[in-house]
């Protein structure tokens, strides 16, 4: 690039000023500019202002153009016009090339070095509208021949309309398509018609904006669970808040790389909340109340909270009745989403929350149209029940039945905080009559593990405590260490309490084998390598307040000190290398094997779904639009059984395998196009791939190295 | 949300003795120019609590409440003012009419509660808690506990005898012991197992109970049933629930987590406790006390701020006090728009030359004043009609009253219809509806009733 650099400098009079012009008026406004380039380019130094920061691509056919033509040639500006749209979009790999060019700049910017990946289409786009922008004007300069003369006149234009722009404070100028048309007009009237200009180009920038932000949303709503909100993004806060039950106040001074997380200002939440506790049909008591219990903080623990939810949507449930001329399955859907939206407002969900709501959402779009009202509603009192008692409690036994055959006489298990799961394995191996020692290490501000430490020893399990900046210490004496998880992802990854990652770090650096305990439910099929973009902001307070004398009240008002920010991060993830087990419902295996078991488990889902497609088709045959005479019975058959029993897969499978023969009549296509609950099915997507009558034999076979 | 309000309006108290009679039952009981329950009920519509129970004790005292209400919240609230016999007492009413009561949770109001504290606030945190009790509990007012007498004098050296023992957890949610004012002794006895099971409590004297509560329905009405004898809330319910919560015998099953799981087949109730795992905060309760939810329960305290208003008017110095209150650094609560002289004066009043009326004073409409009067701190009802050189200092005058020339009325309440003659004067007294105070002659600390 230095070599090429001068080129273009010696040139600045030479081949195609517009597209110079263009790219350096663009170029310096540098305010405007999504990444702020440090300073202003110099004057003269066209090409180099051509090289901002945020215009990756537009540079890019000036270089193209300049690699192959180094003599100033006076070639005819029409030439270049014509050229430039009819080239190909410039391939990513080309662009990286020229980035990592411009990487090896001197001169280039620091902001250059990384354009941030997801902005790589915006500025192109943004090429493409200020090509047509520039379009007009090129067209109509193109008659007048530009002499040397005029080309300096040009130069200087600009620069005095910069000046000009810097004395009014004008942070921003304009496209170079007006001075290009105002030649040789006074800087004044350039002023002015920067401004006109301006007014100009920020409305495609913010349309760009708008449709950067917007495809990938959509992408997420199919594909993901929820879209989360980014709370930076200040207009889609002023609009959640319209709709917000719980007035918030924002916090003031948070950390800059979490603003995209929401915190508030705490403690004027629960007086609000208070105040409106008997405004009629505000929400259900029993929803309110856990909602309450979030917010205050009585509840806490990814089981506790994912069950109390559950209950007060049961409670819910048990006392609606659906509204005349409405349907239950979307009134109650929409209403359960209003409650789950009141709970978001109160506490962020947890993951496994997530879960369950999508859970229940889906046992009631799937309700069958035939159900009367109170079987529905028993319908989906049992579907909760059943997901309490299977996904949580009995995946706790199991999990406890696993874990215990890890811990052997004299060993020292190591855990941190309070998890309940663990605390459920420590008693049931004290209660077999396993001789161990237990390590507690905690942290501030929720100091759990203090709890876990008093019940631990009030049942005679000796027990050391100690804090999380000891646990280099500790970690000698401990064999075994066992972690709780909020979540776990499909990359392996245990989302879990901040401070979880270091305990792992360290456990594996002292080679002492990491065992994660989470239920399956919990898992989920996202993939996150920082514990940045998706996370939960504490109350910054609480870890303001240190324990023990007035000495320590350094941090008292800390919020009016703006240069000042707190971070109370609640979870952190730990990247799956530091994990040796993963003991779930489903066994223990390496935490590799996540993506089989959300599969696995998303599969049970799945299945529902096809016996309720299957009943929508046998609806249909009913009704004598079609006739599917083998799959009936089955059809009605699996209705009837509901759980998600081995049984009831295997005899969905069955039926599945009739429809999709060739010989029946109904074939899977068609009950597709009927599957509204479903949405669009491919029907390929309804053959069961693989061996999947037992879908967890091959995970048992899955041994885990210990 | 499934919650029941019902407000004990009271009767005729003997402790007002000459302010209430027959005809003003004290939830009649003019403060500020508006009756004591309008206070209450005002709180109430406020936190959208439309339906309510009024009880009032004594057939001819329903009956004029009963009539007042139904005119002065004909389409705002939906109340429903039911008599009992006198001499029930707070307990002994709710038992009259515990067949009403069918929500979850029982909201109960005293009547003469004159606050701004949100009846909400209480209910979520009984709620939030799933509390069998919740107490609000405000900060005692200046002028002493208001169960001391009226006529303080001599009673001051006493005070520090009087007062609310109250016990709370380090939290402070949680309500251990409460011994209110005339039972303290020397001692206060706090049983061994509670201070086992908290570790570590907080003592507190600066504390009065209310009277707002959150109850249960089925605790109250089993001990309702059960304690026959009972007559007050605040005196025998709440002591027995708050002794009582921690009761449940030892060997009472920790039932934990790992139990439930054991269950194959899982009640309800097993869920409730599941859900409640660690509901309160380890550091609160130990584990054996907090799992022992099935047989006790807990009894928690919503304690209100320094800033809000929480004021009982059950004695003739708290009702000075309130009215005073009303008028003075807690106006927002009389619902009247204060001029700029921090002053009501009704537009129909009529004011003789050099009448001087101060802040923080309410004349009502139709009143009359006459020439050189002053009025300072003072409410004065309607119809009143006031001589000249008349000085009506801390005191509240009700409706009717005619106060010839020359008086001198200071930190006094007198009420309907009174007549004073010239230049009498009257300081700390009360004077009882319809009585005549004779020309001249000076009255202080005295309590005046027709006979």
């Amino acid at each position: 690039m230095d070599i090429r650099r001068p080129p273009p400098r010696s040139s600045s009079g030479g081949v195609e000023p517009r597209f110079r012009q263009v790219g350096f008026v663009t170029s310096a406004e540098p305010e405007a500019e999504p990444a702020p380039a440090a300073s202003p380019p110099a004057p003269d130094g066209l090409s180099t202002g051509a090289r901002s920061p945020v215009m990756i691509p537009p540079p890019l056919i000036p270089d193209h153009l300049h690699a192959p033509v180094p003599v100033p040639v006076p070639a005819p500006a029409s030439e270049s016009q014509s050229f430039m749209p009819s080239s190909p979009p410039p391939a990513s790999s080309s662009r990286l090339e020229a980035a990592s060019d411009l990487d090896d700049d001197d001169d280039v910017d620091v902001s250059w070095a990384r354009p941030p990946p997801p902005a790589l289409p915006e500025p192109y786009k943004r090429y493409l509208t200020e090509k047509k922008n520039e379009d007009a004007p090129a067209s109509f300069s193109q008659k007048p021949k530009l002499s040397r003369a005029e080309r300096r006149a040009t130069q200087e234009a600009q620069r005095a309309a910069k000046a000009a722009a810097k004395e009014a404070g004008l942070k921003s100028t304009a496209m170079a398509s007006d001075v290009n048309t105002k030649l040789s007009k006074q800087p004044k009237t350039a002023k002015t018609s920067l401004k006109k200009d301006m007014t100009q180009v920020n409305p495609p920038v913010a349309s760009d904006k708008k449709t950067s932000v917007h495809p990938p949303d959509k992408d997420r709503k199919k594909d993901g669970p929820q879209p989360r909100m980014q709370f930076d993004n200040a207009h889609r806060v002023v609009k959640a808040k319209k709709r917000s039950i719980v007035n918030q106040s924002e916090a003031q001074n948070r950390v800059e790389l979490f603003r995209h997380l929401p915190q508030y200002a705490h403690g004027t939440q629960l007086p609000d909340l208070e105040s409106k506790f008997f405004q009629p049909d505000l929400m259900h008591p029993s929803v309110y109340k856990v909602g309450l219990q979030y917010l205050s903080g009585n509840i806490s623990g990814g089981n506790a909270r994912c069950i109390a939810m559950l209950l007060a949507f049961r409670e819910a449930i048990n006392d609606y009745s659906t509204p005349a001329e409405k349907i239950l399955s979307r009134d109650l859907t929409a209403k359960i989403s209003s409650f789950v939206s009141f709970l978001i407002e109160c506490r962020p969900l947890s993951i496994s929350m997530g879960n369950a709501i999508r859970f229940l959402k889906n046992r009631i779009t799937k309700l069958p149209l035939t159900l009367s009202e109170s079987e529905a509603k028993a319908s989906l009192q049992s579907d909760v029940d059943r997901f309490i008692n299977e996904k949580i409690i009995v995946a706790d036994k199991v999990i406890v039945s696993h874990a215990v055959t890890k811990i052997r006489d004299d060993d020292v298990l190591l855990t941190y905080g309070s998890p309940s799961v663990i605390e459920m394995i420590f008693d049931h191996a004290h209660e077999i009559g396993k001789r161990f020692r237990v390590v507690v290490v905690d942290s501030r501000p929720n100091l759990e593990g203090q709890g876990l430490l008093r019940r631990l020893v009030a049942k005679g399990i000796s027990c050391t405590y100690t804090h999380i900046n000891a646990v280099s210490y500790i970690m000698h004496e401990a064999t075994r260490v066992f972690l709780g998880a909020s979540s776990v992802l499909s990359n392996g990854t245990v989302y879990s309490r901040a401070g979880t990652a270091s305990v792992a770090m360290v456990a594996h650096a002292f080679g002492v084998p990491v065992l994660v305990c989470c239920e399956a439910y919990k898992f989920h099929e996202r993939v996150q390598l920082d514990s940045i973009c998706s996370n939960e902001l504490g109350d910054p307070d609480a870890i303001s307040r240190v324990p023990g004398g007035k000495s320590s009240s350094h941090l008292k008002n800390w919020a009016d000190n703006e240069n000042f920010h707190l971070l109370n991060l609640k979870y952190d993830i730990t990247p799956s290398d530091y994990v040796s087990m993963l003991i779930t419902d489903y066994g223990m295996l390496p935490p590799t094997s996540v993506p089989v078991i959300v599969r696995e488990y998303r599969r049970e889902h799945f299945i529902a779904c096809t016996i309720d497609l299957l009943h929508w088709h046998g609806l249909l045959n009913h009704l004598g639009q079609s006739e599917l005479p083998a799959s009936k019975d089955c059809c009605f058959d699996t209705e009837q059984t509901p759980h998600m029993c081995a049984d009831a897969k295997s005899k969905a499978f069955s039926a599945l395998d009739m429809c999709s023969s060739p010989k029946g009549r109904g074939e899977p296509q068609h009950c597709c196009r009927l599957a509204t609950p479903m949405g669009t099915l491919i029907p390929g997507s309804l053959q069961p791939d693989g061996p999947s009558t037992s879908p967890f034999s091959e995970l048992s076979e899955n041994v885990v190295r210990n | 949300m499934d919650f029941q309000v019902v407000v004990l309006a009271g009767g005729t108290s003997e402790k007002l003795s000459p302010l209430v009679s027959k005809d003003v039952p004290k939830a009649l009981l003019p403060v500020a120019n508006r009756p004591l329950l309008s206070y209450a009920l005002d709180l109430l519509e406020a936190s959208d609590l439309k339906d309510l129970i009024v009880v009032v004790e004594g057939q001819e005292a329903a009956q004029l409440v009963g009539a007042w209400v139904s005119s002065a919240y004909l389409d705002r609230l939906r109340v429903e003012v039911v008599a009992v016999s006198e001499d029930l007492g707070s307990a002994g009413a709710l038992r009259a009419i515990s067949k009403r009561l069918t929500a979850n949770d029982i909201l109960v109001i005293s009547g003469d509660l004159v606050t701004d504290v949100l009846p909400g606030a209480v209910a979520a945190t009984h709620r939030r808690n799933g509390a069998a009790v919740t107490a609000l509990l405000c900060s005692v007012p200046v002028s002493g506990p208001s169960d001391s007498a009226s006529s303080s004098g001599k009673d001051k050296a006493k005070k520090p005898n009087r007062l609310n023992i109250v016990v709370l957890d380090k939290t402070k949610h949680f309500l251990l012991h409460i011994v209110s004012g005339t039972d303290v002794e020397k001692d206060v006895r706090v049983h061994k197992r509670k201070i086992q099971a908290v570790g570590q409590m907080e003592i507190r004297s600066d504390l009065m109970d209310a009277h707002l509560y959150a109850f249960k329905r089925t605790i109250l009405q089993d001990i309702l049933e059960q304690k026959e004898a009972y007559r007050s809330i605040r005196l025998e319910v709440l002591p027995h629930l708050v002794r009582s919560q921690l009761r449940s015998d030892p060997s009472g099953n920790g039932t934990t987590v790992e139990e439930t799981g054991n269950n194959a087949v899982l009640s309800s109730g097993n869920l409730q406790c599941l859900a409640q795992h660690r509901v309160i905060a380890p550091s609160a309760f130990n584990q054996d006390v907090l799992s022992r939810s099935r047989g006790g329960h807990r009894c928690c305290a919503y304690i209100a701020t320094k800033s809000k208003y929480c004021h009982r008017l059950n004695s003739i110095q708290s009702y000075c006090d309130i009215n005073r209150d009303v008028i003075g650094e807690a106006s927002h609560l009389s619902g009247y728009s204060f001029s700029a002289q921090n002053n009501i004066i009704h537009p129909s009043s009529v004011l003789g030359s050099k009448t001087t009326i101060g802040p923080h004073c309410i004349l009502a409409e139709g009143s009359q004043l006459g020439d050189k009067c002053s009025v300072k701190r003072s409410v004065i009802g309607r119809h009143c009609r006031i001589g000249s050189s008349v000085k009506i200092v801390n005191s509240v005058v009700m409706n009717h009253v005619v106060i010839e020339d020359g008086c001198h009325i200071q930190g006094s309440v007198v009420c309907n219809n009174v007549q004073l003659q010239e230049r009498a004067v009257l300081k700390d007294c009360q004077i009882g509806a319809g009585y005549i105070v004779t020309t001249g002659s000076e009255h202080k600390a005295e309590s005046l009733a027709r006979k």
